[in-house]
């Protein structure tokens, strides 16, 4: 039996859209019981917030596996679960191009950065870069790059809340008011987690999501192939029918980014931004602090590929599948947009109670992937700015830990403005800006400083802040910001350059800037700490230890 | 951070120099540098095909699969692959040279810790 037919008889005049509205308190009750479990976990994990190093690092003391897990609990982003389904579902094959960028990127993580960083740092990007050039420069530049990069990402996930809330609580979708309320209830919620639970409290969120969102889309995923015979190539044939006239375009390249020339080029612009990306976000970086060796950080990355690579297998599935059970137009029609495509599949093939659980996952989501972005902002702004430059290293820890949990309120309430400004943008869209930004700021710096023996401050300044004034103004000068119906000004038209990620541009230039400035720069840095980083970073030696409690 | 303490009584410009720490680098690069050219190769040829060759990515192979689908899902497996194939040359080749020089400076510093205790 097809359960799209039973619902259709259900309410033959109504949309998909309106019908989940009627059953919202069961997505309120699932995402309320969500809340009270993590808490009571933030809470007991609370106990044992002691150090900085409790406070950023969660005391270093997460397993491989229980920090993979977490880690892909931080990149499965609801840009990556609903705006890839949503893609897919739309744009066919140019949607799953996403989700190649984003787990290839993985292995730049794996190869060339995660172990290294581990055994040379010990709460933030910025300590890796500053290790062996001029501290204070350099410590403010990363700390600069690492504050821009998460507000792109933040405004990303804030932005996409406000469509997914009016879906999840029955809101209409002009309801701006009611969105911007529940947009500050979910950011009050996340600065509460941040507070109390700490690096640790954070964690436990992100793995407790990434279990639930794992397995539900496991579920989904089962559901959907055993409707079409456990068979993928009927299922892709379904999606062509239900698409009806050029439907075969789903299956072929070319569908989003085709079009012209120039949006050819934007695609290899947005596919360089996805791979180099990754290795380059302060918040994933950051995340291998909390394991107590190189080895663990390797193991981290081993599991978080596998599960990355797992639910994307899960979301080709489910972006089709929502392409032949639900159709573009209901999902285009619903509130919330493309982002609708996976929760109104869960309610076509598992009814209120299986969208209840994927909306509260997806609201969850955004909550855990917000707290992990706010800790890693407010730890680079007390530990890099206010610590090592403002008290000139002399701080003491716990004024550095209050001066972070003050730095968390800060920007929960940033975020939360932002969040209701951005209401309505295209979610996977500025977290592939905020990709671009991360790959053009910080990934030269990352690998000169890790690899190349002469690299010096200048070089490292210049590739900083000009991979990252660079980004910026081409995405001010880009079509996202003016001259077309979609843009985020309408009215004006200053778009001279043509692409919507700049990623092609502007992080070749940063890796061009890195050398420049190095080859330029007539002083050199000092050999011994060279050779002390190098030899750390291989070996271990003096590496940040777990702390003991 | 650059200038810990607990760093102070080891020579790092003379560890970087010796034989043994040139060989666990050389290790570790020969293997991730060209392992990490190549992924960027191939994946920047499926990118180009995707984005120039769309006819040949629409080649159907069997049923409604497309040549485009198989090249994507066996960037899944690659990335898979290389993922298993470094874990285990890291463990076989690179961890037993870092351990070695690990322990050694370990145990030198634990030394000059007692020394200073001494005085």
């Amino acid at each position: 039996m097809n359960p799209t037919t039973v619902l259709h008889q259900l309410a033959p005049f109504a949309t998909l859209g309106e019908q989940t509205k009627s059953t919202s308190w069961i997505n309120m009750l699932i995402f309320g019981a969500f809340i009270a479990i993590t808490m009571v976990v933030v809470f007991r994990a609370s106990r044992n917030n002691k150090t900085a190093a409790d406070y950023y690092a969660a005391g270093r003391s997460f397993s491989g596996g229980q920090n993979g897990t977490a880690i892909a609990g931080d990149y499965l982003s609801a840009a990556s679960f609903l705006g890839i389904c949503g893609a897919i579902a739309i744009n066919g094959y140019d949607g799953f191009l996403y989700s190649i960028g984003f787990l290839v990127a993985w292995l730049v993580a794996l190869l060339l950065v995660a172990e290294l960083l581990r055994n040379t740092g010990k709460f933030t990007m910025a300590d890796v870069l500053s290790f062996r050039l001029k501290q204070r420069p350099v410590r403010i530049a990363a700390a600069i790059t690492t504050l821009v990069v998460c507000f792109f990402y933040l405004l990303a996930q804030m932005a996409g809340a406000g469509g997914l809330v009016s879906l999840l609580l029955g809101l209409d979708s002009h309801d701006k008011l009611g969105q911007s309320v529940v947009i500050t209830v979910v950011g009050a919620l996340m600065i509460l987690y941040v507070l109390v639970g700490g690096m640790k409290g954070t964690t436990w969120v992100q793995i407790i999501k990434a279990c639930l969102l794992i397995a539900g889309a496991a579920v989904m995923t089962v559901i959907v192939l055993g409707m079409h015979g456990f068979n993928f190539s009927t299922l892709l044939d379904a999606a062509v029918t239900k698409a009806g006239d050029g439907g075969a375009a789903l299956l072929n390249p070319g569908k989003a980014y085709g079009a012209t020339g120039t949006s050819r080029l934007d695609f290899i612009s947005l596919a360089l931004a996805l791979v180099l990306g990754t290795a380059a976000l302060p918040h994933v970086l950051m995340r291998f602090y909390t394991v107590p060796t190189a080895k663990e950080a390797r193991r981290s990355v081993v599991w978080a590929i596998w599960l990355i690579g797992i639910f994307y297998l899960f979301t080709l599935v489910l972006g089709y599948g929502a392409a032949a059970l639900v159709g573009k137009e209901e999902i285009l029609g619903a509130p919330g947009g493309v982002n609708a495509a996976a929760p109104l599949l869960a309610f076509v093939i598992g009814g209120p109670v299986l969208l209840g659980f994927i909306s509260a996952v997806a609201f969850a989501t955004i909550l855990a992937v917000v707290a992990g972005l706010t800790i890693t902002a407010a730890a680079s702004f007390a530990h890099d700015i206010y610590a090592n430059v403002i008290a000139k290293g002399k701080a003491n820890p716990a004024t550095e830990v209050k001066v972070a949990r003050r730095t968390v309120v800060v920007i929960g309430i940033v975020a939360i403005g932002g969040g209701i400004l951005a209401n309505g943008q295209n979610v996977a869209f500025l977290v592939a800006l905020a990709f671009a930004v991360a790959a053009s700021a910080n990934l030269p710096t990352i690998l000169f400083s890790l690899f190349w023996k002469r690299f010096t401050t200048k070089g490292a300044l210049w590739s900083m802040y000009g991979g990252l004034a660079a980004a910026i103004v081409l995405i001010a000068f880009s079509p996202v910001v003016s001259g077309n119906a979609k843009a985020m000004i309408p009215g004006a038209s200053f778009d001279w350059f043509p692409l919507a990620n700049p990623g092609l541009i502007s992080i070749p230039f940063a890796f061009f800037l890195g050398w420049l400035g190095t080859v330029l720069d007539k002083s050199t840095e000092d050999p011994a700490t060279q050779a002390e980083m190098e030899v750390r970073s291989l070996t271990g030696v003096g590496a940040e230890k777990a702390s003991v409690h | 951070m650059g200038h810990s303490d607990q760093s102070h009584g080891v020579d790092f410009v003379e560890v970087q120099a010796t034989e043994e720490f040139k060989n666990l680098r050389k290790t570790h690069r020969s293997f991730v540098f060209p392992v990490a050219i190549a992924f960027l190769l191939w994946y920047f040829l499926y990118v180009l095909l995707a984005d120039y060759a769309h006819d040949f990515m629409s080649t159907k192979v069997f049923g409604s699969i497309t040549l485009g689908l198989i090249l994507g899902l066996l960037q899944f497996v690659t990335t898979f692959g290389i993922t298993a194939w470094y874990v285990s040359y890291a463990n076989r080749r690179i961890d037993p040279k870092a351990v070695v020089i690990r322990e050694r400076l370990e145990a030198e510093l634990a030394e000059s810790d007692t020394q200073k205790e001494g005085v």
